[in-house]
């Protein structure tokens, strides 16, 4: 479960002070499937980057699994990230030196360290559910946006972390294939029951979503679950 | 540290021309140092070798006063009977001596009837001084040394030349003793012998017994002793056995002897010397290039790298593990420029020897190089090249560590 206890996020532009985000109060169970939603500035990518402990709040209290992830230093920060927490990024964001099996393989060699073994049968099993199966052997640049964006999902998914955050991950695919992957990401998260948090425009992501935060000038001002 | 190594090697392969490029520099630059390196240390054990397996030897014994008045080859500064059994005594019990010869030397006058010139002459005991200078005998021509007999001379071949004397002439030389009583004797010309670098252009050899019938020295005299080592390594370790007989005083409380090992005693050391300065600056400019095109190339991989190093930041990559991925790329560069560098020299230095480079030096020629690798200097350059890579590194990669996630994410 995460808790967020009055979190502010101030930026100092010279002698500007910006507040970006302003006592924040969240509480997030595991299996959700979240939309925050808001204006370009209102905040969203923030409020990713501090729930993904990327980056650290000015004021408040962080908890993932009662850990305070703000009093943690880099390294542990990072260690913390690797356990615990997966990324989806608009533009992808894979190491264009390792194919495909490699980019998946990547978090467990260099973050998690698992045996050979078991890291092929983990990248086996998400390549099956991403469908890339046939497509590991390629790199990055022999691959369509909407595959490069499969293959960032099994990537974030191949640690087995409980929270998965997704920066406009819909934002550079047409919408056949944004519609692909968020039923891709859907029934990942009705599977493993992962958690998925996106900061989204994407009116088809707002409507998969269970839960929909509205962030204006930093603030919620709507937070409300929904059938979906 | 497998997989940091090939992802590092991957990232130096995705900008394949200028990784090439700075290994070629790595690579020319080692090759560079250790051509520089086998030519010069061939050059330099020739030279030595000449100069102290041909005359010097490795270490000379005087009278006190005699090296710095060298130049008159004074017969008030010879060695007497009872010095000379005094410096038996420490070089028969001195370990690191091989052998060593007497020489009793004078300056004459050199005339082969119709003009006169001087010349420098040293008295040796023929066996003696082959078995100390080695190489003494291939600088002789017409004549073998070993069996200089009383009443030969071996003239130089500047005053060969300049005299118009051939070996089987008669000339005479006069030389004036120690009380001013001059004295003349035919010497029957058996062989000249090759200028070497530094003094002894004009230095010819006759018998030692000659000498004294020349000077009419009656007794034993000699004007130097001269040293040869097993290996001139030990020159430090033999020096010190030595040292006791130049604390030796005499009634006035005056050092009797002066001892020199071949660097004081041979301006050819300061080549030495010399080429040993400018192997350190080669090295210095080989520093610079491998610190410079790594430093360089790691700069531009980090900025190039902003948005790829905050993805594997935000998925949980240590800023320790950042760091090594860095220096491991510029550790890789170091070692693929030494290891191809140190090969190509190798077989550079076989083609060298297989050709045959011959120089010059004064007035010898075709003297032919045969430069040596060795694996010291091979592994020390090899780990200087290889440090300052993992050195011109440490900037970029802490750089790379030090990177917020969120703001490396932002970059395009």
């Amino acid at each position: 479960m995460i808790s967020n206890k009055n979190v502010s996020k101030v930026y100092k532009m010279g002698e500007l002070e910006l507040d970006v985000i302003k006592n924040l109060n969240l509480e997030i169970r595991y299996g959700e499937f979240i939309a925050i939603v808001g204006p370009s500035g209102s905040g969203k990518s923030t409020v990713l980057n501090l729930l993904g402990c990327l980056d650290k709040p000015t004021r408040g209290q962080i908890l993932i699994d009662e850990t305070d992830v703000t009093k943690l230093d880099t390294t542990a920060l990072a260690n913390f990230r690797g356990e615990n927490i997966g990324f989806i990024f608009q533009s992808f964001n894979l190491i264009p030196v390792l194919s495909v099996y490699e980019n998946i393989e990547y978090p467990l060699i260099m973050i998690q360290n698992l045996p050979q073994a078991q890291r092929h049968e983990r990248i086996m099993k998400l390549l099956k559910e991403v469908d890339m199966l046939d497509q590991k052997e390629k790199f990055p640049d022999q691959l369509s946006g909407g595959q490069r964006q499969r293959v960032a999902i099994a990537r974030a998914l191949v640690t087995n972390p409980k929270i998965v955050f997704a920066d406009e991950p819909t934002a550079n695919l047409d919408t056949k294939t944004s519609n692909q992957i968020i039923t891709l990401m859907r029934n990942i998260q009705k599977e493993f029951n992962t958690t998925f948090i996106f900061a989204t425009h994407d009116e088809k992501i707002v409507t998969a979503a269970d839960r929909i935060i509205t962030l204006v000038d930093g603030e919620i001002i709507d937070d409300k679950r929904v059938q979906s | 540290m497998k997989n940091i190594i090939r992802i590092s090697f991957r990232n130096l392969l995705r900008s394949g021309r200028r990784t090439l490029l700075t290994a070629s520099l790595i690579t020319i630059g080692v090759m560079f140092v250790l051509i520089y390196a086998a030519l010069s240390g061939s050059f330099k054990a020739y030279m030595v070798s000449q100069v102290t397996d041909s005359m010097l030897g490795h270490i000379q014994i005087h009278k006190k006063g005699y090296i710095a008045s060298v130049d008159n080859l004074p017969l008030d500064k010879n060695l007497n009977h009872k010095q000379i059994d005094m410096i038996k005594e420490y070089l028969d019990t001195n370990p690191y001596i091989q052998s060593y010869t007497f020489r009793l030397k004078l300056g004459a006058m050199f005339s082969n009837y119709t003009s006169s010139t001087s010349v420098r002459l040293n008295g040796i005991d023929p066996q003696n001084e082959t078995k100390t200078l080695p190489l003494f005998s291939t600088r002789i021509k017409d004549e073998d040394v070993k069996s200089l007999k009383e009443g030969s001379i071996i003239v130089p071949e500047l005053i060969t030349k300049g005299m118009q004397v051939k070996t089987g002439d008669t000339i005479v030389l006069v030389a004036t003793n120690q009380s001013g009583s001059v004295n003349g004797l035919n010497f029957k010309v058996t062989g000249n012998i090759e200028p070497i670098s530094g003094p002894g252009g004009r230095d010819g050899y006759i018998h030692i017994k000659d000498v004294k019938k020349l000077l009419r020295i009656k007794g034993t005299e000699v004007s130097e002793v001269v040293i040869r080592l097993h290996d001139v390594k030990n020159l430090k370790k033999a020096m010190q056995l030595l040292e006791p007989l130049t604390k030796l005083t005499n009634k006035k409380d005056k050092p009797v002897f002066e001892i020199h090992t071949w660097e004081k005693l041979s301006p050819f050391y300061n080549i030495v010397k010399m080429l040993d300065l400018m192997d350190i600056s080669i090295k210095i400019i080989l520093i610079s290039i491998v610190l410079i095109s790594v430093l360089n190339v790691m700069v531009m991989s980090v900025y190039e790298r902003i948005k790829e190093i905050g993805t594997i930041a935000a998925m949980g990559t240590t800023p320790s593990t950042i760091t090594k991925l860095f220096l491991t790329e510029g550790l890789m560069l170091g070692i693929f420029g030494t290891v191809l560098g140190s090969i190509l020299s190798y077989i550079i230095v076989f083609i060298i020897n297989a050709v045959g480079i011959s120089f010059s030096f004064g007035r010898q020629d075709d003297l032919i190089l045969n430069p040596t690798l060795q694996s010291g200097e091979v592994l020390i350059v090899g780990i200087i090249v290889i440090i300052i890579s993992l050195i011109a590194s440490i900037s970029p990669a802490m750089k790379a560590a030090r990177l917020n996630p969120v703001d490396a994410l932002r970059q395009n």
